[in-house]
């Protein structure tokens, strides 16, 4: 017992240290309750429907997300909206596909099977067309900044004026979560910004919550599974444990030793 | 394996072991006489069995789908996570089961320092383990790049500049190392190749591992040599197959928590940005169980001694048979070394917790007098101790311990009480 005691004190000595590292730099970000949190953590879909309608409103005129297709939109696990409702959203945009026969180019409306319809050309575009700051791509963004979800959370929400002292270049903004204060994203969101079908009121934290989720669905498509089957998995494993510990007792028992 | 006269009990059976004896071999693992107080930290040797052939068995999976190349790399990951049936949970067990494999690694390795394994008879054992240990540390490193994240890319950077520390062809190796003039596509496929060759090296060391550590037998707790078969032995099977298979579960309970759960917590978020020639991560950081060493390495003030450092902090180990000069195996009969024993562990989760901070101010200073104290016990302390130390009595064997004290304290409490 001592032995495993001081096993998991060395285990969560590791857990400590990979967490906290750099804790030196860390501010307290916003807190608010994640759905997907925990054993049995799950998406809500009204949540991530909104958010998609934030992300596809607000944040796709700069960011792209290249890995998603617009057939996940449908899928289990994430926002599901109907197929025809993916379909829909799929053919508002246009796609540049070719070459056809002639040796041209030519755009169409979106397919599902397309992947995410990206607001510039490249990378140069983007930064020409944003004083030279590339938005980054939110297909994994969330697991790409250390503080998560938490950190996003709090950074859409922590535009403020800069303290006395600090001075601002132009298309610089002042943001109390970011690395270093200092962003080049100017605050996206404001109250009432989009207008959500359902009803709720589209207040810059609602908004800021929503998109978040959207962008861990976006990062983690598969987390609800994931949390499904490790939950299948460890009580599976707990059960065998357990059966496997009493064959070990009565085998043992032949022999005038302890395990 | 000349001490069996097998015979199989078929006809065909006959035939076949006599061309080609592996039901001999079989029947030796079978019975192969096991001390029968191995405690729980004996299983670790085959958890790192298991995690070797899942590494093996996810690897192989994950090369059918990942592309080595600098402009597919990261995308074809996601294209893993994403569109690859159960592509998600395969490399996640993959991802974990590099950190789960090190994790059972330091614990076994811990075991044999505590127990003395590595003493006469058992130095070509302990050898190929530390050359064993050396070749995991390169696939995981090797295996980090891969994905072609900021920390894979930086990473790599950093610890192939090192080469460039050696005096005189120091730059033209790490040219040689890249492929190119910077860490590129060239190095990414080298690097792919060996990330798949070195496992199979590591599988073939390890069955040199386990016939080596078959020749003697197993140490013990008590770390005397004891006679096989005798009353201080048990079967293999079924005794230890049961045991370190009930071990294997408990650890696997762990190891599904972190694939389930935390998939990504052992990891560097950095990895989830697409490696960028142009832009450096604020704090460079290897892998956990590479920040030990890493902590060695930035607290010398020199290059070149640094790596020297490192590189030391690693092959020490290879010479530790002949550097602890006591002749007692067993830390339980050994007082001093025991509690020398924990310093050094405790030193060395320091080395790590400081190799993961910046190496400034107070940080750098606790990683230089852990590195130094590192040092000062495997080359002072250890052989000192071997002439200076009073050590326990010893018993005779594991059944019938003398002056009055069984071996396994816990048992003989254990039994005591049930008398009383």
């Amino acid at each position: 017992m001592k032995k495993l005691f001081k096993l998991i004190l060395i285990l969560s000595f590791f857990s400590l240290n990979s967490s906290q590292t750099f804790a030196a730099e860390k501010v307290e970000y916003l807190k608010t309750d994640w759905s997907f949190k925990g054993l049995f953590g799950k998406f809500d879909r009204a949540t991530l429907q909104r958010g998609y309608q934030v992300y596809t409103e607000v944040c796709a005129s700069c960011h792209s997300m290249k890995y998603l297709s617009y057939r996940n939109l449908s899928e289990e696990g994430g926002p599901e909206f109907s197929e025809a409702a993916a379909k829909a959203i799929a053919a508002s945009f246009e796609v540049k596909d070719g070459p056809n026969a002639d040796g041209e180019m030519f755009t169409r409306p979106g397919k599902l099977s397309d992947k995410f319809v990206m607001p510039y050309d490249n990378v140069k575009a983007a930064q020409a067309a944003n004083g030279g700051a590339y938005p980054p791509d939110m297909s994994v963004l969330v697991k790409a900044r250390g503080g998560g979800v938490d950190y996003i959370y709090s950074l859409l929400q922590g535009y403020e004026d800069p303290p006395s002292g600090v001075t601002l270049d132009d298309g610089v903004y002042y943001n109390k979560y970011m690395y270093g204060n200092k962003i080049r994203m100017a605050a996206p969101l404001s109250d009432g910004i989009v207008e959500y079908g359902d009803g709720t009121n589209a207040s810059v934290e609602q908004m800021s919550k929503d998109v978040t989720t959207f962008l861990m669905w976006a990062a983690e498509p598969n987390l609800e599974a994931r949390h499904q089957m490790g939950f299948k998995a460890i009580v599976y494993l707990i059960i065998l444990t357990i059966l496997v510990y009493f064959s070990m007792k009565k085998i043992w028992s032949r022999v005038e030793s302890e395990v | 394996m000349s001490d069996h006269d097998y015979k199989p009990k078929s006809k065909v059976g006959q035939w076949f072991n006599d061309r080609l004896p592996l039901l001999t071999l079989a029947n030796h693992l079978t019975d192969y006489p096991t001390p029968k107080n191995l405690n729980y930290w004996w299983t670790f040797g085959g958890i790192l069995t298991f995690c070797l052939i899942t590494q093996i068995i996810t690897g192989l999976t994950l090369a059918m789908h990942y592309i080595a190349h600098a402009d597919m790399a990261f995308e074809s990951v996601e294209h893993i996570m994403r569109d690859v049936n159960y592509g998600w949970l395969i490399r996640y067990i993959h991802a974990n089961g590099a950190s789960m494999f090190f994790l059972a690694v330091y614990i076994h390795i811990f075991r044999s320092l505590f127990y003395g394994s590595y003493k006469s008879p058992r130095e070509i054992i302990w050898i190929l383990g530390i050359i064993i240990y050396l070749l995991m540390m390169a696939a995981a490193f090797m295996g980090y790049v891969l994905p072609w994240g900021q920390m894979s890319f930086w990473g790599a950077t950093v610890i192939t500049n090192l080469f460039s520390a050696i005096p005189l062809v120091g730059e033209g190796i790490v040219t040689w190392l890249w492929g190119g003039y910077s860490v590129d596509n060239p190095t990414l496929t080298r690097f792919f190749t060996l990330h798949y060759l070195i496992p199979f090296l590591i599988l073939g060391l390890v069955v040199l591992h386990i016939w080596a550590l078959h020749v003697p037998g197993n140490n013990n707790p008590v770390g005397i040599d004891i006679k096989k078969p005798s009353k201080d032995t048990v079967p293999f099977h079924p005794y230890i197959v049961i045991k370190d298979g009930f071990a294997l579960l408990m650890f696997m309970i762990v190891f599904a928590f972190f694939v389930f759960y935390t998939p990504n917590i052992l990891g560097h978020a950095d990895n989830y940005i697409e490696a960028n020639p142009m832009v450096t991560p604020a704090h460079i950081v290897p892998e956990w169980y590479l920040l030990p060493f890493y902590a060695i390495l930035r607290s010398v003030p020199d290059k070149l001694l640094g790596v020297v450092a490192m590189l030391s902090a690693i092959l020490i180990l290879a010479a530790l048979p002949w550097l602890d000069t006591s002749k007692i195996r067993s830390a339980v009969f050994r007082p001093l070394y025991k509690q020398f024993y924990w310093i050094l562990v405790a030193d060395v989760l320091i080395l790590g917790y400081v190799g993961a901070m910046p190496a400034e101010g107070l940080y750098l200073l606790i990683a230089r007098v852990a590195t130094a104290y590192y040092f000062l016990h495997f080359l002072v302390i250890l052989p000192v101790l071997g002439f200076k130390e009073r050590t326990l009595p010893v018993p005779l064997s594991i059944t019938e311990p003398i002056l009055g004290g069984s071996p396994n304290l816990a048992a003989a409490r254990h039994r005591e009480s049930k008398t009383k």
